[in-house]
């Protein structure tokens, strides 16, 4: 056996999942068509922001990379929504998209057990229905125990701008032209999707003058945990807004059809969530313009990412089109905006390991599952990484729950929903995202982490202590009474509470809204971390709220713990609708819970599965 | 339940024709194989096909068959109708014909069953079919008649619509905080919206009550000490108005003494310990027994004696009486010897020997309950206990709602408690599964082994 497990492709889900591996102990090989490339980021050069803010913080919690190397190198950091409630605070990096690529390699080459090999795989070595290995391009042949494709959007990956269509992966690189064809004979049941990227313009040329600041955060934020880190706010890159012109849109309404998706030279499904701005104008043709932030993307070279104005026009129509906002009449295009057409599988044949149900020991990740997002992908590696070591261990899998971490709710939308365009994550899709938290990511995870060895004893040990200062503050404020004297009613009423009538527990005291926990520093010590202060705190005052949340997720866990026998003959249920019945046979729900959760399957047909299994159970 | 199942569906004996319907997999088949005509295995669907039933060679009778093939049919199963020329024996020959070419004679209910359980109707609609084979009066048709329509479920339906968008909105803002162009959605907004679910909701509640009313009518105890007269009044009830039935077992543990409908609401007469005449409630079994017996009923009517004066117990009665009662002197053809001093309940005075004697009674009754209007009111709303009880759930939800806008907690926080009615009230269309459902189901179909 040459290795234990082979990684295919080097983006941010194979980063992971050939760190995870190899970090796990397991002789790993990361195959990539161009070192240089790893962990390039061809789109946004931003990291996190809703949802995927604190997936990146869930990644940092189970030993994965992407938060320690986003923290290596970001240019901006803000916290976003901190007006709204805790539950859907999250950060936001711009990310040196140079730096990020070079500290990753630094990581990953400096890992023992892992290799880097250059080239492009082209098939898979399987033997009764197990992968043995994959072939190169050259037709050599590597030996392996299991397979983790991570390939991004070069699975037959094609550019397009206006009617242009070149095969071809991001900047120019070469796409896998076969690989997804041997996918297809095994019998995954293979889906074209589309993305786009947005134009990049030369510095020198935009006159800022016309644009809003958008300043970083004057507060430090880190995506990793108990880091000691510091760094200077106050050297931190802004962000632009600016708005789009009624010439802008004239010009998109006028030259429609010469956009590669208008103009129906597109075959792949586009992300309902991150649409062209031809798509913005077409479907909200009332608004009189469209919000575009001018990010930087590097401080190694001069190219502005112009958010928001992902195009697929034809260049001449681009350089129109961009000169018509405010601060660009002068613009330099140094990248053009294009569309990409990629293969995906369907994320239905995969079980909640990221294993192929077609194929032992074959494991996907990223956007070849359909999903859209670095830190979408970079989730998926991690636990694919993960979940292919632990198999080799001859370990149960590690499947995170809907209720424990978003990347519990993506992975489960993707093996029970699967998707139809790019699957982007939202704050929405998770039912509990009270509980799943960008603040307590660690006290949700981080035991998981340690005990597959990707979190050290030594962060272990920080966390273990985090966890009993909580406790013990939460003790020490329920311990504390306050009596309606005179003096401390005074104290309240200067901070602008009323005063309390009966002997109040700091604890209650606390659960008013304009009670800062800070506040209660006059009654006892407070000599506690920020971060267990903020935990202690959002326990309190929204305990009513959590415990609902709580509450609801029980019922969800009772549902998905009532099994259903893999053998299950969904045929011989006589009163499941058609379509459910071919949807619950296809995706072979494990339990009445992720059956639930199958679009297509409808409340009706759930009754009737609960029936039969009574039934079964009863005989 | 992949047999196949027959019944007549018409009233038996009544009309000129009658309709035998055949459900499930061996539906065809079963009615080719003693129909003489065309061959019904091989003619399209949704057509209705000339010829005769036969038995061996004998002809049974002429007749029309519709066949209708799955899942376009009221089951989602193939159905066939036959439509005979009625008369009891034809069409129980016809009947009996089917069975024994394998068809099982379906139970009471048990068409909507399946059309429910192949998804053809939701749970509401299955309900009021249910309570259409059950109605007893006219109101209780209407009713089950205009659920048939998904008239609730589309008020209910509209309200989930309201709370999804403003849903979309709260986590749009969640979502895609950088864009500042979007509307927030702010807890007035919140407000104002659940503000007007909050009326509509409340007023379904409200008039619901009229819907149990009209579904399940009202339960009366009638109460007092021994010889007023307490039997006397139920007889004339029972004498004046239209007597249903008089010794069914209902749905209720009570024993109905017997039913009556007043301006086409039933009403159910039960046995209190204290009815009948040979116990005395207020001796024997005290006044906390009948206490008791006052909080299950709808009505009380407490019956006194107009020629006797107040006892000891009487007021104690009195004391005790719930809100809904009414107090009833008895016997106002004899001499007034009784003064009853209660400014919490109606008094009216009656004669149960009059054949009009207990007309006040009614009229107070009529008042009392709005009779007038629910009997001219459109029926559109929910009339199950189940339904009614999550209508409830879903409103008291709406007060936590109003307590987290007090305490200014953040938006996205209460928009748990808005998902939650959302999906409370979708447990009610049968658009969210819950456990409740299934228990609900098991004891009304009788799905278990």
């Amino acid at each position: 056996m040459d290795y234990d497990i082979i990684v295919v492709g080097g983006g941010h889900a194979g980063c992971e999942a050939a760190l995870a591996s190899s970090r796990r102990n397991h002789k790993t090989l990361l195959i990539t068509s161009n070192k240089n490339n790893i962990a390039d980021m061809p789109c946004n050069p931003s990291i996190g922001g809703p949802a995927k803010g604190i997936v990146v913080r869930e990644i940092a919690a189970l030993g994965g990379e992407m938060a320690n190397n986003t923290d290596k190198s970001f240019l901006q950091m803000k916290m976003l929504n901190t007006k709204k409630g805790p539950a859907v605070r999250a950060l936001r990096a711009q990310a040196d998209k140079v730096t990020y690529r070079k500290e990753m390699i630094n990581t990953l080459e400096n890992t023992a057990n892992l290799t880097i090999l250059e080239s492009m795989v082209e098939d898979l070595i399987i033997e009764n229905n197990t992968i043995k290995g994959v072939i190169l391009e050259n037709g050599k042949k590597i030996n392996s125990k299991a397979v983790i494709l991570t390939t991004g959007t070069y699975l037959k990956g094609a550019v397009l701008y206006g009617s242009t269509k070149i095969s071809s992966g991001p900047h120019d690189e070469r796409p896998s032209k076969f690989l997804s064809d041997n996918l297809k004979k095994l019998g995954f049941k293979i889906k074209r999707l589309k993305t786009g990227t947005p134009p990049r313009i030369e510095k020198a040329s935009i006159d800022f003058s016309k644009a809003q600041l958008q300043p970083g955060d004057d507060v430090e934020h880190f995506f990793s945990f108990y880091n000691n880190k510091h760094y200077d706010v106050t050297k931190q890159l802004p962000c632009y807004l600016i708005y789009t012109t009624s010439l802008t849109h004239e010009i998109i309404k006028e030259n429609l059809d010469k956009s590669s998706m208008y103009g129906g030279y597109v075959e792949g499904v586009g992300p309902r969530y991150c649409p062209s701005i031809e798509d913005k104008i077409v479907r909200f043709s009332d608004k009189e313009r469209h919000q575009l932030f001018l990010e930087p993307e590097s401080i190694y070279y001069d190219d502005i990412y112009l958010q928001g104005f992902s195009t697929s026009m034809p260049h001449d129509i681009q350089e129109k089109m961009v000169h018509s906002l405010p601060g660009l009449e002068h613009a330099k295009i140094n990248k053009y905006a294009y569309a990409i057409e990629y293969d995906a599988i369907d994320s239905t044949q995969l079980k909640p390991t990221l294993e192929t149900k077609l194929i032992n020991g074959l494991y996907t990740a990223g956007q070849i599952n359909g999903t859209s997002g670095y830190e979408e992908a970079a989730c998926q590696g991690l636990m694919a990484g993960i979940n292919a070591s632990l198999k080799l261990d001859g370990k149960e899998g590690l499947i995170l729950k809907r209720n424990e971490a978003y990347i519990g709710v993506l992975i489960d939308d993707l093996v029970t929903k699967g998707v139809i365009d790019p699957y982007r994550l939202l704050t929405s899709r998770a039912e509990y995202r009270l509980l799943l938290r960008d603040d307590n990511a660690d006290l949700r995870l981080m035991d998981y982490g340690h005990q597959i060895g990707l979190i050290n004893d030594e962060i272990y040990k920080i966390f273990n202590k985090k966890k009993e200062s909580i406790n013990k503050l939460i003790e020490e404020l329920k311990g504390c009474l306050l009596n309606p004297n005179k003096e401390n009613n005074e104290y309240l009423e200067s901070i602008n509470t009323p005063g309390i009538v009966v002997t109040t527990a700091l604890y209650d005291l606390l659960k008013r809204p304009e009670i800062e926990i800070k506040n209660l520093s006059k009654f006892i010590d407070l000599n506690y971390s920020d971060e267990v202060l903020e935990q202690v705190s959002i326990n309190i005052k929204y305990e009513g709220y959590i415990s609902k949340a709580n509450k609801e997720a029980l019922k969800m866990m009772e549902y998905d713990n009532i099994k259903i026998r893999e053998d299950i003959d969904y045929e011989k249920i006589h009163n499941i609708a058609k379509e459910a019945k071919q949807k619950l046979t296809e995706i072979r729900p494990t339990s009445i819970g992720q059956a639930m959760r199958i679009s297509g399957v409808n409340p009706s047909d759930i009754t009737m599965l609960m029936v039969y299994l009574k039934r079964n159970n009863n005989e | 339940m992949n047999d196949t199942i027959a019944a007549i569906s018409t009233a038996l004996g009544v009309g000129a024709i009658s309709i035998i319907r055949i459900s499930g997999i061996d539906a065809i088949k079963i009615a080719n194989s003693i129909f003489k005509g065309k061959d019904l295995t091989k003619v399209e669907t949704h057509t209705i096909n000339y010829g005769h039933i036969i038995d061996n060679d004998e002809v049974i009778d002429e007749v029309l068959i519709s066949i209708m093939r799955a899942p376009k049919t009221f089951t989602c199963e193939d159905v066939v109708e036959i439509n005979c020329h009625g008369g009891i024996a034809t069409t129980n020959k016809i009947l009996e014909l089917v069975l024994l070419k394998g068809a099982r004679l379906a139970e009471p209910g048990e068409f909507t069953k399946r059309a429910f359980l192949n998804g053809r109707i939701d749970l509401i609609e299955a309900e009021s079919v249910m309570d259409l084979i059950d109605a007893k009066t006219e109101q209780m048709r209407k009713l089950s008649i205009n659920h048939l329509d998904g008239k609730v479920s589309n008020i209910i339906r509209n309200f989930r619509q309201k709370l999804l968008e403003l849903l979309a909105s709260i986590e749009v803002n969640i979502d895609y905080p950088e864009y500042e162009d979007i509307e927030v959605v702010t807890n007035n907004n919140i407000k104002r919206e659940i503000n007007y679910i909050k009326r509509e909701l409340n007023k379904i509640i409200n008039e619901s009550e009229n819907g149990k009313i009209i579904k399940n009518g009202l339960k009366v105890a009638i109460v007092g000490r021994p010889n007023v007269g307490k039997s006397s009044i139920l007889n004339r009830f029972l004498d004046e108005e239209k007597a249903i039935v008089t010794d069914i077992a209902g749905t209720t543990r009570d024993i109905v003494e017997g039913q009556v409908t007043i301006n086409g609401i039933l009403f159910n007469f039960v046995d209190t310990a204290g009815m009948r005449e040979a116990h005395d409630i207020v001796e024997k079994i005290g006044i906390e027994k009948s206490k008791k017996e006052f909080t299950t009923a709808d009505l009380v009517l407490l019956v006194l004696n107009n020629n006797e004066e107040l006892t000891k117990e009487d007021s104690n009665l009195i004391n005790n009486l719930p809100k809904n009662a009414i107090i009833v002197v008895n016997k106002n053809d004899l001499e007034t010897k009784i003064r009853v001093d209660d400014d919490n309940h109606d008094i009216v005075f009656v004669n149960t020997k009059d054949i009009n004697g207990i007309e006040p009674l009614k009229n107070k009754i009529i008042d009392m309950f709005n009779l007038e209007k629910i009997n001219n009111s459109d029926y559109t709303y929910l009339s199950n206990a189940r339904q009614i009880s999550l209508a409830k759930e879903a409103y008291s939800i709406i007060k936590d709602i109003e307590m987290g806008l007090e305490n200014e907690v953040p938006t996205d926080l209460i928009e748990i408690d808005i998902k939650r009615i959302w999906e409370k009230l979708g447990e009610i269309l049968g658009d969210t599964y819950s456990d409740e459902l299934i228990d609900q189901l098991f004891t009304q179909f009788c799905l278990g082994k």
